[in-house]
């Protein structure tokens, strides 16, 4: 490599990496301020939201919001741990079902099945356009599968089911795009040596593509964590006054709760609201940390 | 801050007082003889009625917490449909349940269900004291207030009225009060109110709005009017029927004179659950018993006497 090359790489890494150049015209100026304040109005909307939730909830950020159920009687003491707890098990209900189906699923896709064959491609458009479908259409569908089985209302696996539908194309979708990143002379190598389709699939493809997997699935779960339309759907509640102890126990959500709160005026629900929002916020933060952490730790470079 | 310390003074007035007068009814305490009930309750339905459902499922799980008592909010209609398709025990409602549409379907599904009354949802308009406007007629009231109206001065919609700009307070968009108001009180196909309005979710700026601006009205729950009475003027509200005007109060509530808006919320039973549920049986039991206390924590008028013997026998009625 001559010199020359490596002086030119050096400005172009440079230029990217401080966005400075000697591009000076009008034009570009103009392009970079928008940008900016495509930037700025951005960051600043979800600022002014964030602190004014949380100025709004602050005086009801206290230990009955986590550990009491709500209360009509005591609106300064009104909780939401049956909404809480509620949507952990949906949380986790919804991940042990839609982890191992997604993965698999993603996997037979990209690994296994003959892209050429019509079925397949039948298959693939629709777990695309299913991606995009509104979540409420979830709820429906869902609401229908319940019926065929004679479950009732509001149960625990009612929400699971629906969410789980809601988080599956995701899931497909990004473990299908986590698989592909994997460099082909990986597979071929394995194969090389003499190892089976399977086990280059199970030893190689499937570990270097963990923190795609984990990243996308995790995303997945903290979209399903904020729904409120397919809950309502298959009539998750807006109180109940014991904790979900099984699959087919009647269930509510920390989205429902805080939506059945927007009717009443009273200032103290008001507060317990946003309170609330700030919960559910730090419960998509934490499970977005767990992502990065998981990507973090188990990136490799090739 | 005042307001504040106010209303916890008054949760347990209003509760110890509640207490004393059951007890004075000489009931025979179902609860107190330390019976452990145990079981599924599912209640559904309006979610203006929805706040009294709560407050019952709150009361009972002091005395019986094996209940397990679920409340949803679908709505009197979407209540109403599971409540017949039999996937609730009790349906919440803020109107009867419809003659024509409703009630068939029930039948078909053989469910048997009892109404029963349990308090008054009443709305109070309010405006500036100094306003020299007394009454209001219900087409006025929709010309004041349906979406796209074009009034900005209370002489446009009556001559006699003085030559004072008007500025509307309205509670959000969400909320049940602004729900009866667009939907039930006047004909209005859109269910929406108009939108120049300042609207908020919590109902002391609106109390705030409508005594500090001259011209201005709002309205809200009569129990929040009732607890800022001197601060604001009530409108009376001409009755459809009588032509009469009729100040919004505790009595033109309940005896149905203040129309429209003033309206009965019910909860419907369904017999069976009720014969064959010892926990629905014991929570319908519980929330009549403890009724006036229910509604007044909800921030509803509670049935008057004559009211409140219907609704018992009612209950009665069921078993």
């Amino acid at each position: 490599m001559s010199a020359a090359t490596v002086a030119a790489r050096e400005t172009t890494a440079h230029t990217i990496a401080t966005g400075k150049s000697r591009d000076r015209t009008p034009g570009s100026l103009i392009f970079l301020i928008a940008l900016w304040l495509s930037l700025f109005f951005g960051i600043a909307v979800l600022t002014v939201l964030l602190v004014d939730t949380a100025i709004k909830g602050l005086p009801r950020m206290d230990g009955n919001l986590l550990t009491e159920y709500d209360s009509t009687l005591f609106p300064e003491k009104h909780g939401f741990r049956a909404g809480i707890l509620g949507s952990i098990w949906l949380m986790l209900g919804t991940a042990l079902f839609t982890v191992p189906l997604g993965i698999a699923a993603a996997t037979y896709l990209e690994e296994f099945a003959d892209n050429k064959k019509w079925y397949n491609r039948i298959i693939e458009i629709n777990i695309q356009n299913l991606a995009a479908v509104p979540a409420i259409v979830y709820g429906i569908l869902a609401l229908g599968v319940m019926g065929l089985f004679g479950l009732a209302d509001g149960l625990v696996i009612g929400g699971i089911l629906a969410l789980s539908l809601l988080t599956l194309p995701i899931i497909i979708i990004t473990t299908r795009e986590a698989l592909r990143a994997v460099p082909s002379e990986i597979r071929q190598g394995s194969l090389a040596l003499g190892a089976t389709v399977w086990q280059t699939t199970w030893r190689n493809s499937l570990p270097s593509a963990v923190p795609g997997i984990a990243t996308g699935t995790i995303l997945g779960l903290s979209r399903a964590i904020g729904e409120a339309a397919p809950l309502v759907m298959v009539g998750i509640f807006v109180s109940v006054r014991f904790d979900p102890a099984s699959l087919t126990d009647m269930a509510s959500a920390l989205p429902i709760q805080i939506y059945g709160l927007a009717s009443n005026s009273q200032e103290a629900y008001q507060q317990a609201a946003n309170a609330a929002i700030i919960v559910l916020l730090l419960m998509v933060l934490g499970l977005n940390a767990l992502a990065i952490f998981i990507r973090n730790k188990f990136q490799r470079s090739w | 801050m005042n307001r504040t310390s106010f209303r916890r003074a008054l949760v347990p007035t209003v509760a110890a007082l509640a207490l004393a007068l059951t007890a004075c009814g000489g009931n025979d305490g179902e609860g107190s003889d330390g019976e452990q009930i145990s079981g599924n309750v599912v209640v559904d339905g309006s979610s203006t009625v929805e706040p009294m459902s709560k407050a019952a499922s709150e009361l009972l799980s002091e005395e019986q917490g094996k209940i397990k008592v679920a409340v949803g909010a679908a709505g009197t209609g979407g209540g109403f449909e599971k409540f017949c398709a039999d996937k609730t025990d009790i349906s919440d409602a803020s109107r009867p349940i419809k003659e024509d549409e409703e009630v068939p379907v029930c039948q078909e599904a053989g469910i048997e269900y009892t109404e029963l009354l349990v308090a008054t949802d009443a709305l109070t308009i309010a405006v500036h004291p100094d306003l020299d406007i007394d009454c209001l007629k219900v087409d006025q009231i929709s010309k004041l207030f349906i979406k796209g109206s074009k009034v900005k001065n209370w002489n446009e919609i009556d001559p006699s009225f003085p030559d004072q700009e008007v500025s509307f307070f309205f509670p959000g968009t969400d909320s049940g009060t602004y729900d009866y108001m667009a939907a039930d009180v006047f004909e209005n196909e859109s269910e929406e109110l108009r939108s120049d309005v300042q609207a908020s979710e919590d109902d002391n700026v609106l109390v705030q709005g409508v005594s500090g601006t001259e011209g201005a009205v709002g309205f809200f729950g009569f129990t929040y009017y009732e607890q800022n009475s001197d601060k604001l003027k009530a409108l009376q509200v001409e009755n459809p029927e009588t032509g009469e005007c009729v100040a919004p109060s505790v009595e033109t509530a309940q005896d149905g004179s203040y129309s429209p808006l003033a309206r009965p919320l019910f909860i419907y039973v369904n017999n069976k659950k009720y014969n064959d549920n010892k926990a629905v049986a014991a929570y319908v039991d519980f929330y009549i018993e403890h009724l006036e206390q229910i509604a007044t924590a909800a921030k509803f008028i509670p049935l008057n006497e004559e009211d409140y013997g219907t609704t018992q026998a009612a209950l009665e009625g069921i078993a």
